[in-house]
Formats: C-alpha cells, sequence, structure tokens
C-alpha cells in the first residue's frame, strides 16, 4: 500500500539545516519536514567548539577578516562571493539564535563571550583571532534544541523516521519524493514543488569517523542515482583530535583553549610545521603533521600509530566550563584522565566538503553553466555551495547550515508562492517498492556488515588523509567489487515492523555511491589541496586545478567527471602558510 | 617499551600506554535481551541470549551490533551518534536505565540483561513508542517567550544568570529519567522528569518571560507534585543533570514565588 500527501516544501532530514529552513518555509508555505530519525537525535548535536562570527565582542574583528580565512581555509577553492556573504550574514545569524533562546557563554558584561578555533585570524593571518561563539564545548547541541524549540513553537509538521529514499522528477524538475516508513514498513510518496535536502555528510564510509552511525550521504546518493551531479566529492576532513581508534571528536575548542599535540618524543611537534598559530593550523595541515610524525616514528601508543592531547596545564576552571563533554568523552572511552594524563589521538573522518551542488540560495545546479533544476534544493554538510573549498575552518559547519538552511528555505518558499503543483510520474512509488521488494524477497545472499566492514577498512588504508594513484585505483577495484556483492545483500529480518536490518542495508547502499564519486573524483585530481593530498603530487596545481569537480553516475555504472571554475574574488591565491 | 621523555612525562606515558594496549584481548559476553516482535510472536515477550567476544574497551552498543549484524538481523534497536550525545539508545541495562553507548562492556562482562525502557509502549524489541515523551515534553512550552522585542544585537545576560540554568540545558532527550521514574510508570499523564527539566531551563533563564505560564502547566495534576523524589531520575541521567534538584526547585518557585 502506498499513502500520498501533498506539500509545497519536503525538507528531508532535521538537523540544524533542515530545521533552520522548516523555520523559514513554515512560515510561508506548507510545509512537511521528513526525518530518519527525530529531530533532536541529529548530527548537529555533537558539534562541540563554537560557531563564528565576527561579533568583535571580546577583540577587534571584521566580517573581511572571517571571509579570507574562509577563503585560505579552503585552499583557495572556495566560491569567494559565497564565504564573503556567509561571513557578512554571520553576525545577524548569530544574534538571530540567541534572540531564539541560545544559551552562549557570556563575557562579564554579559555579551556573547568568544575564543580562538583554528584557522581564524586577525588581519589575514596575523596572529589567532578569538571568533567562536560556544554554549560550552555543546555548541551543536544547543543550536540543534534551539531550532527544535522554534520548530515546536511553530507547529511544524515532522514526519519522523521517515527515510527519503528516491527523487522524484518530472520534465526536468522536482515532483516531490519516495519515503519509507519504519515503523510501518510502508512507502509514502510526497507530492511537492519542492524538496531541500539537508542529511548531513557520509563519514561512515571509513573505519574511524566521528560521525554518527546514520551519517550514510542518503540525499547525495539519492540526486547521483537520479542523474544529478556530486561537487568535490574528493574533499574530505580529516579531524586530527579524533579518540584513539573510537574516532569521537576531541573539540579543536580544546586547542582553542591553550590544549597542545605531542609526539612520542613530548615535542609539541606542531611548531614545526606552523610557527605562526602552531596546533591552531586548520585541519588538514594538522592532520598530515599528525600522519607525518607517525610516518617518521614518533607517533605513540602500542602501535605507534597515536599522538597525544596534553591539557595538563590548563586551569581546572577552563576544563570544567568550558570543556566538560570532551573531557568526560576522555575518562569514559579511553579510562583516561585528562587533568592529569595525556589523551591519545588520531585523526578522524570528520566533515564531507562536498555535495550535491548549490548557488548561494540553496538551489541545486547543475553542470558548467550552474543551471538550477526547478524546485530542487540543498544545504548544510550535504550540499557544496561551496564556502568550504578544499577544506573547511572549525566552526564553519554550524554557521553554514543556519546561514544556508536560512537562505535555501526563503528561497523555496518563495518558488512555491509562484510555482504549480507538480504531475507526478506514473507509479511514483516504483523504484522504492521494487527495491525494498527486492530486499526482502531474496532468500540468501552476501552478509552486509562484512560488506561496510570491508568498505569502512579499504576506504580508511586508501583514500584517508594520505592518497597515491596507486591506492586509490586499488580501492576502485575494491568498490567494482563491493558493488557487486552488494546486489547480492541478503536481509535476515523480511518483517515490516521497524525493520531497521533493511534500512541498513540501503543505507550501506547510499555509502556505497558517495565513496564511488569521492574515489573517482580523488584520483582524477593529480595534486595536493586541502584536505586531499597525493603523496605522489604534493603540490597544488593552480594552473591545471583551480577548478571544482562534478561527479555523474553513467548509466553503465562508471562515473564521469566534469569541471566548472571557482569564483574568485578579492582574494589571489598564495601559497597556504601558518 | 618506553623511549626516554623529557621530565615528568615518562610515567604518564607509560600509564597511558598500558590502558591503550589492554585493548588487544577479547572478552566473552553473554547478552541477554528481551525481546518482542508483534509480526512473529504477536503479543508476547521473549529472552534470548547471545555469546559473543568483545573488546573490553567496546561499548555494550558495539556489542548489540555484532549481535544484529552477525547473529540475528532482526533484532531492533534505535542508535546514531554512538557517544551519549543524540539520545537514540537509552535501554535498560541490568536494570538500570543508561544509554548502550555509554556502557563499556569490561564493566559489563561477562554477562549484560539488556530490555527496554520501562513505561512506554514498546513496538519492537527495544524501541519504544516516544510519542507520549515527546508529548510531555512539547507541553511545557519549552522555547524561549520574549515578546519585549528583540535589540539589534544580543540580549545582554550576566555570567551567573547564564550559569543558573546551566545543568537543564545539557538534556538530551533520552529519555532514561522519565522512564525510571516510578510515578511515570504507574501514570501516563504525570509530564515526567524530562518535561520538567526542560520546563526548568527556561523558567530560570532571565531572558525568558514565560515562567508564569510554564509553572501554571507544571502546578497542575499532571505537574511536579507528583514527584516523590525518588532520585532515580537523576540516577538514571547519561548527562549528570541533578533531575531531581531541578524538580524540586520548580516545586519551590510554584509554592513561593506566587506566580
Amino acid at each position: 500500500m502506498t499513502t500520498f500527501h501533498t506539500y509545497d516544501t519536503v525538507i528531508v532530514g532535521a538537523g540544524g539545516a533542515g530545521l533552520r529552513a522548516a523555520i523559514e518555509a513554515s512560515e510561508r508555505v506548507k510545509t512537511a519536514v521528513i526525518s530518519k530519525l527525530y529531530p533532536t537525535r541529529s548530527h548537529t548535536g555533537t558539534a562541540q567548539g563554537g560557531v563564528c562570527a565576527a561579533l568583535a565582542n571580546v577583540e577587534e574583528d571584521s566580517p573581511e577578516w572571517h571571509a579570507f580565512d574562509t577563503v585560505k581555509g579552503g585552499d583557495y577553492l572556495v566560491d569567494q562571493p559565497a564565504a564573503q556573504l556567509m561571513c557578512e550574514e554571520a553576525v545577524d545569524a548569530i544574534y538571530e539564535l540567541e534572540h531564539w533562546g541560545l544559551p552562549f557563554n557570556r563575557t562579564p558584561e554579559g555579551k556573547i563571550d568568544q575564543r580562538r578555533f583554528g584557522g581564524h585570524t586577525r588581519n589575514h593571518g596575523e596572529a589567532p583571532v578569538k571568533r567562536a561563539c560556544y554554549a560550552a564545548d555543546r555548541t551543536g547541541h544547543m543550536i540543534l534544541q534551539t531550532l527544535y524549540q522554534q520548530c515546536v513553537k511553530r507547529n511544524v509538521r515532522f514526519f519522523n523516521e521517515f527515510y527519503v529514499l528516491d527523487q522524484l522528477m518530472v520534465g526536468g524538475a522536482c515532483a516531490g519524493v519516495v519515503a519509507y516508513e519504519l515503523a510501518t514498513g510502508e512507502i509514502h510518496v510526497f507530492r511537492a514543488k519542492a524538496v531541500l535536502y539537508a542529511t548531513g555528510g557520509y563519514g561512515r564510509m571509513y573505519k574511524v569517523s566521528s560521525n554518527a552511525h546514520t551519517l550514510t550521504g542518503d540525499g547525495p546518493a539519492v540526486l547521483f542515482r537520479r542523474g544529478l551531479p556530486l561537487e568535490d566529492m574528493e574533499f574530505f576532513q580529516f579531524h586530527p583530535t579524533g579518540v584513539y581508534k573510537m574516532g569521537i571528536l576531541l573539540s579543536e575548542a580544546v586547542r582553542g583553549e591553550g590544549g597542545i599535540l605531542l609526539n612520542s618524543e613530548g615535542e609539541r611537534f606542531m611548531e614545526r610545521y606552523a610557527p605562526t598559530v602552531k596546533d591552531l593550523a586548520p585541519r588538514d595541515m594538522v592532520s598530515r603533521a599528525i600522519f607525518q610524525e607517525i610516518k617518521e616514528g614518533r607517533g605513540d601508543g602500542p602501535h605507534r600509530d597515536a599522538v597525544w592531547l596534553d591539557v595538563r596545564h590548563l586551569p581546572s576552571d577552563v576544563i570544567e566550563e568550558k570543556l566538560p563533554d570532551v573531557t568526560e568523552f576522555a575518562r569514559v572511552y579511553l579510562g583516561v584522565e585528562p587533568t592529569t594524563e595525556l589523551v591519545p589521538i588520531q585523526p578522524t573522518a570528520h566533515y564531507a566538503m562536498g555535495g550535491i551542488p548549490t548557488d548561494v540560495d540553496g538551489r541545486v545546479v547543475v553542470g558548467e553553466g550552474e543551471t538550477p533544476v526547478p524546485g530542487l534544493y540543498a544545504a548544510g554538510e550535504c550540499a557544496c555551495v561551496s564556502v568550504h573549498g578544499a577544506n573547511r575552518l572549525g566552526t564553519n559547519s554550524l554557521l553554514d547550515i543556519v546561514v544556508f538552511g536560512r537562505r535555501g528555505g526563503k528561497h523555496a518558499a518563495g518558488f512555491c508562492a509562484d510555482a504549480d503543483l507538480p504531475e507526478l510520474p506514473e507509479r511514483p512509488e516504483g523504484m522504492v517498492r521494487d527495491m525494498v521488494d527486492g530486499l526482502l524477497n531474496r532468500p540468501e545472499g552476501a552478509n552486509a556488515a562484512d560488506i561496510r566492514g570491508e568498505l569502512q577498512d579499504s576506504m580508511q588504508e586508501l583514500a584517508f588523509v594520505v592518497r597515491t594513484e596507486e591506492s586509490l585505483r586499488k580501492m576502485q577495484e575494491i568498490l567494482v567489487g563491493l558493488r557487486g556483492r552488494f546486489e547480492r545483500v541478503y536481509v535476515q529480518d523480511a518483517g515490516r515492523v521497524f525493520n531497521t536490518e533493511l534500512m541498513e542495508v540501503v543505507e550501506l547502499g547510499f555509502l556505497l555511491e558517495c565513496a564511488d564519486a569521492l574515489v573517482a573524483a580523488a584520483l582524477a585530481r593529480d595534486e595536493s589541496r586541502g584536505g586531499h593530498y597525493r603523496e605522489d603530487h604534493p603540490l597544488r596545481d593552480d594552473a591545471n586545478w583551480l577548478k571544482h569537480s562534478l561527479a555523474y553516475r553513467e548509466d553503465d555504472g562508471s562515473v564521469r567527471l566534469e569541471h566548472k571554475p571557482v569564483k574568485l574574488g578579492p582574494y589571489v591565491p598564495m601559497e597556504r602558510k601558518y | 617499551m618506553v623511549s626516554p621523555r623529557p621530565d615528568g612525562l615518562g610515567e604518564i606515558l607509560e600509564d597511558s600506554d598500558l590502558r591503550a594496549a589492554g585493548a588487544a584481548h577479547k572478552v566473552a559476553l553473554t547478552l541477554k535481551i528481551r525481546r518482542y516482535n508483534p509480526e512473529v510472536r504477536g503479543e508476547e515477550s521473549w529472552w534470548d541470549e547471545f555469546e559473543i567476544q568483545a573488546d573490553p574497551d567496546d561499548r555494550l552498543l558495539d556489542a548489540l551490533h555484532q549481535v544484529k549484524w552477525y547473529h540475528d538481523g532482526t533484532l531492533a534497536l534505535r542508535r546514531s551518534c554512538a557517544h551519549g550525545i543524540c539520545g537514540s539508545d537509552a535501554m535498560m541495562i541490568d536494570g538500570k536505565n543508561a544509554l548502550a553507548c555509554k556502557v563499556i562492556v569490561r564493566d559489563i562482562a561477562p554477562k549484560v540483561t539488556v530490555e527496554p525502557i520501562r513505561g512506554l509502549p514498546v513496538l519492537k524489541d527495544l524501541i519504544v513508542d516516544m510519542e507520549p515523551f515527546f508529548a510531555g515534553y512539547r507541553s511545557v512550552l519549552p522555547y524561549l517567550i520574549n515578546d519585549s522585542g528583540e535589540p539589534d544585537t544580543e540580549r545582554l545576560q550576566s555570567p551567573e544568570d547564564r550559569q543558573r540554568f546551566d545543568d537543564t540545558t545539557k538534556c538530551i532527550l533520552c529519555a532514561a529519567c522519565t522512564t525510571s521514574c516510578p510515578i511515570f510508570w504507574g501514570d501516563e499523564e504525570y509530564v515526567g522528569p524530562a518535561a520538567i527539566v526542560n520546563a526548568h531551563r527556561f523558567v530560570y533563564d532571565s531572558r525568558d518571560e514565560g515562567g508564569k505560564e510554564r509553572l501554571k502547566i507544571l502546578s497542575e495534576k499532571t505537574g511536579v507534585f507528583r514527584c516523590r523524589t525518588t532520585f532515580n531520575c537523576t540516577e538514571a541521567c547519561p548527562r549528570g543533570i541533578e533531575v531531581t534538584k531541578a524538580i524540586q526547585e520548580v516545586k519551590r518557585s510554584i509554592l513561593f514565588d506566587r506566580f
């Protein structure tokens, strides 16, 4: 049985970007939010350190400095007008969150307090600047809670634990989505003038990741399968300070508050790699530095593959008031007391810079000419505006979701006001129905956990912080094999009620799509830039590669790549030193 | 195995080395899980036992995944972030509510009993119907109420005023507190500890003007005076919130602040 719904705007995902878009759209047009989780479970809630805006509450600052840092931090692959706009709108976006009740930490004068974060500097790189607004080390939690509270206040319509599995297109325009209801196994068709994807990242393709189990690239994969491009997929951020082996994030705020990194010799090695900002260099540089230290034999721990995060010298009130959660992670998951002991860390797959290509209004755009797809929108980590370029600066993800969630939601609602309700294609639920029935009726086959485990292990080994042509070619071969096995994957649970096994298998399929695009784009890009480091091509190559990648799924299963120029601006690409 | 270090580092590094090295040995873990699946056995619930080998540093959630991925794919549970922030995987573990991702195998081996949280209708295995819980949350107006107009920049708030409600901002709505409360088990009308915690978060926020309205809601028969201070909620909270204290503060405000 299929249930049909009709809305003006459908928002897919209920993290920060989706909720912010929902607030905007629901005030204007009939809006539904479809989320595979209860909204407060979304991964925005795990962001810790802060959200940057040049409020200048503590030190002199300007949105222009913020924009410069964002562009330089992104290794000049950032679309500069988008970054300028984001950093200018940042200030009002923070005040808006405060007006909605977000409990920011305060200065003695009662203003929003600010602290240092990696790559954020005063006057184009002179010294670190206090730009990150924060609520202890649970800033993301407070943003998610605050936005959800505003949705409760506005009676936003949620469909919780519904998985969007297909995008409906008619005549090249959006017609709605098809979703699977976890509680009942029912399929729902949502006819809609506009659909905004805000499904987050896909870090679960790696073994060591800070990402939730549910971050499986659903939105990008659904659109990729429908022939839409994915932009800059080769750029994935590996956060330097993940809990050893587990990958749980230990916020950059730890270093913002004065924590330092040590190698096995007790040396503060970042002084050699980034003499000016040291431990507060951008994440890609710190992660590579850690790799280099380990490679040269200065890693520690039983396998010599960890370095240390040291906060023993910080005042106890800083640790208790500003870093309580991070401290607790070390205690619970490592059995380490960070006030007196060193914390073993290693880089962890953290954030997708790439994703669904959009303009600054959240419109999905295709091709070199950036033609908008009528009615189709994306925002947040699943989107690529591109404000993060080749490497996102810490805190800019939380900024991205509120700025572009708002812009996308507003534009989508405006689009709906002028658009007619689209006709549905014939048998709109067909693809999803066939996929679900196919999986449930297969009597035996491959184990999904084995496929997932091999994907994660091999991506970790071959497409992580350091990549080569050889490693990526090998990864491509592995992916062909994994996709073949996935065609025969077996679901033991044949039921309709809360068949979480079925949805985990579908999510694995999404991860494989995203990994395919990532590896193809990484193999083609024979340069090093931001989060994409090719050991066989260690230098940035602006002559050939100052351009975005666009990956398309072809009918024969291969990935085709196109490129489009970076939108430049006032900042001329220069060597990235800190 | 520890190379020479600068002053003061040697002992500590060695200590942490040993902890990290401890991960190498697996331990046997038996999971006794309360099952329920209306499609398979109707309204009857039953127990299943699974024996696995687990890393002592693993989370109980990892062990449950091992069961689901390699022994019984039909096992249903909710989870997402796996490090105690999203609030998806509250369960009754050896008789006490906790998040499966914050319980470590070495602390529960060789055997652990896992059941769904109590007081909410079980839908399948460890999954319960969260709607009554969220209805309680929504009933206390869990959002900032301030009709005095917005300044061009931020509203000012002193660090002390900000600190006043810090504890209750930590709530992740996992329901561990509410479903550990014997009053809630017996009376589905009671809004429960989590809803009160979320009311508290606004009642004591100096920027909020909706305190009276919320306290009125909480003074009704479904509200705070149902609480009998058994402290189950405080013990159950995976975020360390002093839930009972927050409830008592709300009670006092209703009694003495003459709203």
